[in-house]
């Protein structure tokens, strides 16, 4: 080992300059792991309800004010249903405010105590179905029960209405609720005063929420029976092949029975979900692109140095040679000095991952990087170094000894 | 001289195609990833309305009630609409317009069963003198068209070309869901980015194609869209956007001297207190008033993800100096034999030292043309994104001379310390070991 720090101590300048390309790449390409992992942990998450089976459209009334006998809205959503059930391959219809992923979403307030405004917890995503939207989406139940006929009730929670008494809740929601006991048959309130109490007769092992962030979190969501959800989507359990005729027949079928409208959504869901996903996968495939142009470019600057070195020294790896030394051991001597260099930079390359995800964290609102991601950046440079000299230290292990006798 | 140093510089970078095309293709590499992200960021955090931008200003006032008052509250983003008309008609500004989204049935003279919804600004008068907003015909309403809640609007080209035919709109009757409207002016093309007088329409949304009086559209209770935010005890009935409780009308304010600024702030702190004693405010008076830049700035326009995208880049344009230094390094030291012939017959350091500064100088000219092709490159996927910034990520004249201005910099100062370093080798000690 004495050897060779000695030898590195006449090239001071370039052996720090190649710490500092390791250490620079180290850092970034740790943190870039870390958030490629990251997205794609996210990404591969499961939504609840089913994925392939659905398709789902969206309307809005145009108000032109000619026929001034309005058809009531309840009865054309009960047409709509009954129209949409008759499309060939529509297995059931609901209808839903919104779905896993589909990124409009409604939050509210849950109280544990009735008059307790401490007992509350924000921020719930509320999903409202109308009968048969457990079956329709595809959501299955824990524990607990579905919701009986008699329990839709007509709600909207921007009209003070009284909301159902009944609902399903995700199991995230109710370990936060009720961490030690089981949430079957408990009641939490909507509102501090404590007027609404509502009682929980099943339980979600998993749904996800329609959008992913800090406030809502992933799966704290619940649901209400609503007869008709005014303002939200019909939602189709479809057999996968025939998801894209659907589409395409589906306005057709809503605006025959009331043209006044226009289909503002129309999609099939495994595209939702695709599309929700897009920012990730951009991010991703830079984050790659990025990752590969860095290692690339400092494998090329190790490969040029150790070049260097090894025509700089092409006389004193003759003299080793002729007094003893084996291809072998001129070989080890290189990569021993790669590892050296490379090691160095690592070690200070990961204080500089650890720093720049603090660094993130503080700005971006990123995740917290578990240090065994530094194994992994280490792992990548070291072997990036030893397949970068490998080259050059195979050249200088061919140098033969002769050349110690030879003047330059 | 000059011109002797680029022959030698060109004939060292020709001896070694492969390093010199290394150190080109880093240089390139570096450049093309942090062009194409400034260029994303240049335009997204671009003055939207150049020359006026420091004119106008976005007033806020605290109607809220004192539950949940403290130190760190803030005014809602929003005015309610009785204190956006009383400070619409205080006209305590040169001008002054408060606006709100909204979207409204367009039915077109082909009849009801071709309708379809476009998006509608509810305004005032002043709207477009303040913005500057060009008219290809006709022009805006008057401040009594205000007054007198009248029917008449205001469209876009595009809509306008799609109706009637540009020149024929003006004067004809447009029915916008239930009711008509008279065609009082054509807008030319005006998009400005990001879109600021509204940022809660999407930072980069388009502007809208229908402009309509704001009392008119609030009389026929047009469908308003954009954000609301309401506290306290709102009103149970929906009827929101009359309410004392509910802020969700902008208003923009131009002022053209900080004196008017000024006085302005005074007006505004005067009206708060002036409201807390009729009773209708109940918190201390607390006021903003942000020019466009500030309250851009406000928002957070720019995303997160481009701003961390911006930074990747920088970091991989770091990486790639460090590796320029390195190889300089090698292939200026690994010249000292050429270097010492040269100080030995005559070449003080400091002609060395141009020498080897123009060699780097031409690998980063070299470097900053084919990083403009990465850059364009980049740019083009960036638009092929389905992002509301997409098609504005584009090269123009500025980031084309940045770009090369960046690379060749870059290189130079990559170049400044091997190059000195080279500089100092002791001439006879090399000449004499060859």
């Amino acid at each position: 080992m004495h050897p060779i720090v000695s030898a590195l101590k006449h090239h001071k300048t370039t052996v720090v300059l190649v710490a500092l390309e390791i250490a620079l790449t180290c850092a970034i390409v740790t943190n870039a792991l870390f958030l490629i992992g990251d997205r794609l942990a996210t990404m591969r998450m499961v939504t609840g309800v089913a994925d392939n089976e659905l398709v789902w459209a969206r309307t809005s009334g145009l108000d032109l004010g000619q026929d001034a006998a309005k058809r009531d809205p309840d009865s054309v959503a009960a047409a709509d249903v009954a129209a949409l059930r008759g499309m060939p391959g529509v297995e059931s219809v609901a209808m839903a405010n919104t779905l896993p992923l589909a990124s409009n979403f409604w939050s509210i307030g849950v109280f544990r105590r009735p008059g307790d405004e401490k007992s509350g917890l924000d921020n719930v995503v509320e999903y409202l179905g109308s009968p048969g939207m457990l079956h329709t989406l595809g959501i299955k139940l824990s524990a607990g029960r579905d919701f009986l006929p008699q329990e839709y009730v007509d709600y909207n929670p921007f009209k003070h209405q009284p909301p159902p008494t009944v609902a399903i809740v995700t199991r995230t929601l109710a370990e936060q609720l009720w961490p030690d006991d089981s949430p079957l048959g408990k009641t939490f309130w909507l509102d501090s005063e404590g007027k609404h109490a509502v009682q929980v007769i099943g339980v979600v092992g998993h749904l996800l929420n329609p959008a992913i962030n800090k406030y809502q979190g992933v799966g704290r969501s619940l649901i209400l029976p609503v007869t008709r959800v005014q303002g939200g989507m019909y939602v189709l359990r479809v057999q996968p092949d025939s998801r894209g005729g659907v589409k395409r027949d589906l306005p057709g079928v809503l605006t025959r029975i009331d043209p006044a409208r226009i289909v503002t959504d129309d999609h099939i869901y495994a595209d939702t979900i695709s599309d929700y996903y897009h920012g990730d996968r951009a991010m991703i495939w830079l984050l790659v692109v990025v990752v590969t142009c860095l290692l690339s470019l400092t494998a090329l600057g190790v490969v040029g140095l150790s070049s260097f070195w090894v025509q700089q020294r092409t006389r004193s790896i003759g003299i080793r040679r002729a007094i003893g030394a084996t291809r072998r051991d001129i070989l080890r001597y290189f990569q021993m000095e790669n590892l050296l260099i490379v090691g160095a930079g690592i070690v200070l390359g990961s204080l500089g991952a650890v720093g720049l995800n603090l660094w993130l964290m503080k700005h971006y609102e990123l995740a917290h990087m578990p240090l065994t991601w530094l194994g992994s950046g280490a792992l990548a440079l070291w072997l990036l170094g030893q397949l970068a000299v490998l080259g050059p230290a195979l050249r200088a292990a061919a140098v033969p000894p002769v050349v110690a006798t030879r003047s330059v | 001289m000059f011109g002797y140093y680029v022959d030698l510089a060109l004939r060292s970078l020709k001896r070694n195609k492969v390093l010199t095309t290394l150190m080109v293709l880093a240089v390139a590499l570096g450049i093309g990833a942090s062009m194409t992200m400034i260029t994303v960021l240049h335009v997204m955090t671009a003055d939207p309305i150049p020359g006026r931008s420091a004119q106008l200003f976005y007033p806020q006032l605290d109607p809220q009630g004192m539950e949940g008052y403290g130190k760190h509250s803030e005014p809602p983003d929003e005015l309610t609409w009785i204190d956006a008309m009383n400070l619409l008609h205080a006209r305590k500004g040169v001008r002054q317009a408060a606006m709100s989204g909204g979207q409204a049935t367009v039915v077109p003279p082909q009849g009801p069963t071709h309708a379809f919804f476009a998006d509608a600004r509810y305004t005032t008068a002043d709207f477009f003198a303040m913005f500057d907003v060009p008219f290809a015909a006709g022009g805006g309403w008057t401040a009594s068209d205000d007054d007198k809640h009248a029917r008449v609007v205001v469209i876009a080209r595009d809509l306008a070309d799609k109706l009637y035919g540009t020149t024929q709109a003006v004067g004809q009757t447009l029915r916008l869901g239930k009711y008509d409207f008279r065609v009082v002016g054509v807008l030319d093309h005006w998009h400005p980015v990001p879109h600021f007088y509204d940022p809660s329409q999407g930072n980069y949304a388009k502007p809208e194609q229908l402009f309509v009086p704001l009392e008119t559209a609030m009389e026929l209770k047009q469908a308003t869209r954009g954000s609301m935010e309401c506290w306290g005890n709102f009103p149970a009935d929906g009827e929101l956007t009359k309410a004392d409780q509910c802020g969700w009308v902008q208003f923009w304010v131009q002022l053209d001297t900080p004196v008017q600024v000024a006085a302005y702030r005074d007006f505004l702190t005067h009206y708060s207190e002036q409201q807390k004693t009729l009773g209708r405010y109940q918190r201390p008076p607390d006021t903003r008033l942000y020019d466009v830049m500030a309250w851009l700035d406000h928002n957070h326009v720019v995303p997160g993800s481009v701003q961390l995208q911006t930074l990747l880049a920088l970091g991989f344009l770091l990486v790639c100096l460090v590796n320029t230094v390195a190889l300089l390094l090698v292939k200026f030291l690994r010249r000292g034999g050429e270097l010492s012939v040269r100080r030995a017959m005559g070449a003080s350091k400091r002609s060395v030292f141009a020498q080897l500064l123009v060699e780097a100088a031409l690998v980063g000219l070299a470097g900053g043309a084919v990083g403009l092709l990465l850059a364009a490159f980049g740019l083009w996927i960036v638009r092929q994104q389905p992002v509301p910034y997409a098609a504005l990520a584009r090269l123009d004249g500025t980031m084309l001379g940045a770009t090369f201005a960046l690379a060749v910099c870059a290189t130079l100062l990559a170049a400044v310390f091997p190059a000195w370093r080279a500089c100092r080798i002791v001439p006879a000690r090399l000449l004499k070991t060859q």
